[in-house]
């Protein structure tokens, strides 16, 4: 079996294009500061994000209830709901819907949900034509890769590399570089296809208990345009986006799309009651992992995330190694520790690429311990035995030594005699790019039993 | 009230001056200081590395050691909080008297002069452990009114001129075995720091945790080796103007 792809690994392949690694950090430290700008206009904003996370805690505590609410209700509506265990019941529910219609073209909004259940690849086998409608999704699906991050899908190329997948994938000409006419280029496109499209599928960024209702939102309207124009709307969900009341959309739709973009709110957030006369109206509820994920004490608040990426672009580790060098579709902070409730072997490194520096858990709107949870994770997947023999042997080893104080004193002796070998040779992770201090030839505890002896 | 100083087994061993500055720092005020002779280590490496358990007989030694003062305190932001989670999940009274320096210094001894002299420009790199982990001060992703103990500290020292900072709070790239393990993203982000303040003009950049500085220190020695680096212990104290780096030397 092929060894499963390591962060530092592919983060150093990132690296090696300095002056892009650094595009990349700045671009998303752009996103940042204009969360931050825009956070600042709301003198409220750390209510906010307290009353989010209450909500979101309290709806977790009766997560049963709150579905079985909003399934009853949006029934009430005239929605047909569905349940999925899984991502391949998911998969096979959305096929079923669109056979029985003769669909044989799927217009797609952004649902990082249906990137999780492999849906676009399920349904292509089965010669259904997906067309991913939100400009990123579709720069990526073009050019057959995944989205780099959950809410700027393309957030990763630059305008030119976007007009070569355009002039290679939608004729337009070489070299073009323009963003208004790269735009239109994709507008046009995207058209054709909105209007020729059997049925749409959108994700839900909150489902309300209390109504049965959806809101979905994009900034491009692209949803609408699919939603409105197709005789079927299908909308997949995880059971995790409920809400409970009408009421409490205000607090999350004013914290998304600033913790997101840094925009006061997307532009487009659609609210999805019933369907319109003559349109049928599909919900998927889907847990695929999710109820096992609550049932984990220590990481259950991770259900709490409303998908706004604001950890990503605080994180500095994102920023400097990409979302392509994360092993699991959701990269960033909140990935590391959601990808480890799927496949803790296949995912192990993800919880080591941070540095625990906080900012995750800061600027999370809905106030998720994220590095705590890092910090956990560490420890199961290591207890878990998915830790390299001699990172264990090192950790023992230096435990061992730090507790015998005669043992300590000579290991730190030798160190210190042999740092300036290892600043020399710079054979190790460390030396290659830093210098050790040079060692001082007394330690302090040497130099504080001086000072008692004196006295 | 008596005082345990907790030094860090690579303050003990890489810079005793930090260690030093700490002690001289805290005895001037006043306080009977106390250093126990065994724990060498608060564990964190370990635990970081997802080997808590292994890094658990750490926190034993320091609890048997330490439970005798009224504070105790430490130069390590880093060392301190690990050490505080570490006591509250063991729901010991102790995680309420363990004080970073910079912590205990404001708000403990709640100091409001220094008798130090320190003519220089100066960059605070406000460790991440030690902001948002130990509240040192406000971090500038949340919306709450602005303030930093350990710049309010360091503008008590004399002719000290602290530089702005585009990124006032990003990690340094440093977190433990992160530095080695994740050497590339590591040296990344630390060299961006070290840019950051020297493009500001800073002829010194301080924290209150050596182990960020040890990580910048060891890049600027290669890249800026006329940028200094200093404990905050040893700018606090008086003690930072010596050129020679550690000047050590046997009995």
């Amino acid at each position: 079996m092929a060894q499963p792809l390591t962060h530092s690994a592919a983060a150093h392949e990132f690296q090696r294009d300095p002056a892009r690694a650094a595009w990349h950090d700045q671009t998303l430290w752009m996103v940042r500061t204009k969360r931050d700008r825009m956070a600042a206009r709301v003198p409220e904003w750390e209510q906010l994000r307290e009353a989010a996370s209450q909500i979101k805690e309290h709806t977790l505590s009766k997560l049963a209830d709150y579905l079985e609410q909003f399934a009853d209700n949006a029934a009430a509506n005239g929605i047909h709901v569905h349940w999925a265990a899984d991502g391949d019941e998911h998969n096979r529910i959305v096929h079923g819907i669109l056979q029985r219609h003769g669909a044989r073209k799927l217009v797609k909004s952004k649902s990082m949900l249906t990137e999780e259940c492999h849906l676009n690849p399920h349904l292509e086998k089965q010669g259904i034509e997906v067309i991913d409608t939100d400009l990123g999704e579709r720069i990526v699906q073009l050019q057959e890769m995944p989205p780099s991050h959950i809410v700027m899908p393309a957030i990763h190329l630059k305008r030119a590399e976007v007009g070569e997948v355009f002039h290679e994938h939608l004729g337009t000409p070489a070299g073009l570089d323009d963003p208004q006419q790269l735009t239109e280029a994709a507008r046009q496109h995207l058209r054709n296809h909105f209007l020729t499209a059997d049925a749409a599928l959108t994700g839900v960024n909150f489902a309300v208990a209390e109504t049965g209702g959806f809101v979905v939102c994009t900034n491009e309207g692209n949803a609408d345009m699919g939603a409105h124009l197709a005789p079927v709307h299908i909308a997949c969900m995880g059971i995790e986006k409920i809400i409970p009341r009408q009421a409490h959309l205000g607090v999350f739709l004013r914290l998304l799309a600033r913790s997101a973009t840094g925009q006061p709110s997307t532009v487009f957030s659609s609210h999805f009651l019933k369907p319109r006369p003559g349109q049928e109206m599909h919900i998927i509820i889907v847990d695929n992992g999710r109820s096992r994920q609550l049932a984990r004490s220590d990481y259950r608040k991770s259900l709490a995330c409303i998908r706004c990426a604001a950890c990503f672009n605080t994180c500095p580790v994102y920023r400097r190694s990409g979302g392509y060098s994360y092993s699991y579709f959701i990269s960033g902070p909140i990935g590391s520790i959601l990808a480890p409730n799927v496949d803790k072997a296949a995912h192990a490194s993800m919880p080591f690429a941070s540095t625990l520096c906080g900012s995750c858990t800061a600027v999370c709107p809905v106030k998720i311990d994220i590095h705590a949870q890092l910090l956990k994770w560490r420890q199961d997947i290591t207890a878990a035995g998915h830790a390299p023999w001699w990172k264990k042997a090192a950790m023992h080893t230096t435990a061992f030594v730090v507790r015998r104080p005669a043992l300590f004193r000579l290991g730190g002796w030798f160190m210190r005699r042999t740092t300036p070998l290892l600043n020399l040779l710079r054979l190790d992770p460390w030396t290659q790019s830093r210098d050790l201090p040079p060692a001082p030839t007394q330690t302090f505890r040497q130099w504080h039993n001086q000072q008692s002896n004196k006295k | 009230m008596t005082l345990g100083l907790f030094i860090p087994c690579y303050i003990d061993q890489l810079y005793p001056q930090v260690g030093q500055a700490t002690y001289t720092l805290l005895t001037r005020l006043g306080h009977q200081v106390e250093v126990p002779e065994k724990p060498a280590c608060c564990g964190q490496p370990m635990s970081n590395s997802g080997f808590a358990k292994a890094g658990a007989g750490c926190l034993t030694d320091f609890a048997r050691e330490y439970a005798r003062f009224d504070h105790i305190v430490s130069p390590s932001g880093s060392c301190v909080l690990h050490l505080k989670e570490s006591l509250e999940a063991q729901h010991s009274p102790m995680a309420h008297r363990v004080y970073e320096l910079c912590e205990f210094l404001h708000d403990i001894a709640k100091v409001d002069s220094l008798p130090a002299r320190f003519p220089h420009r100066v960059g605070l790199h406000q460790s991440c452990h030690g902001l948002r982990g130990l509240g040192l001060g406000s971090p500038s992703e949340c919306r709450v009114p602005a303030f930093s103990k350990p710049a309010r500290l360091l503008q008590m020292v004399a002719g000290l001129e602290l530089v702005p900072l585009d990124r006032c709070d990003e990690c340094c790239g440093f977190g433990g075995t992160f530095s080695v393990f994740e050497s590339d993203v590591s040296v990344s982000m630390g060299r961006d720091r070290i840019q950051d303040h020297i493009s500001h003009g800073a002829e010194f950049i301080t924290s209150a945790d050596m182990s960020c500085l040890m990580h910048l220190g060891g890049l600027l020695s290669r890249q800026a080796p006329q940028v200094k680096v200093r404990h905050i212990a040893e700018i606090l104290a008086g003690t930072a103007e010596s050129e020679a780096e550690p000047s050590l030397n046997d009995g």
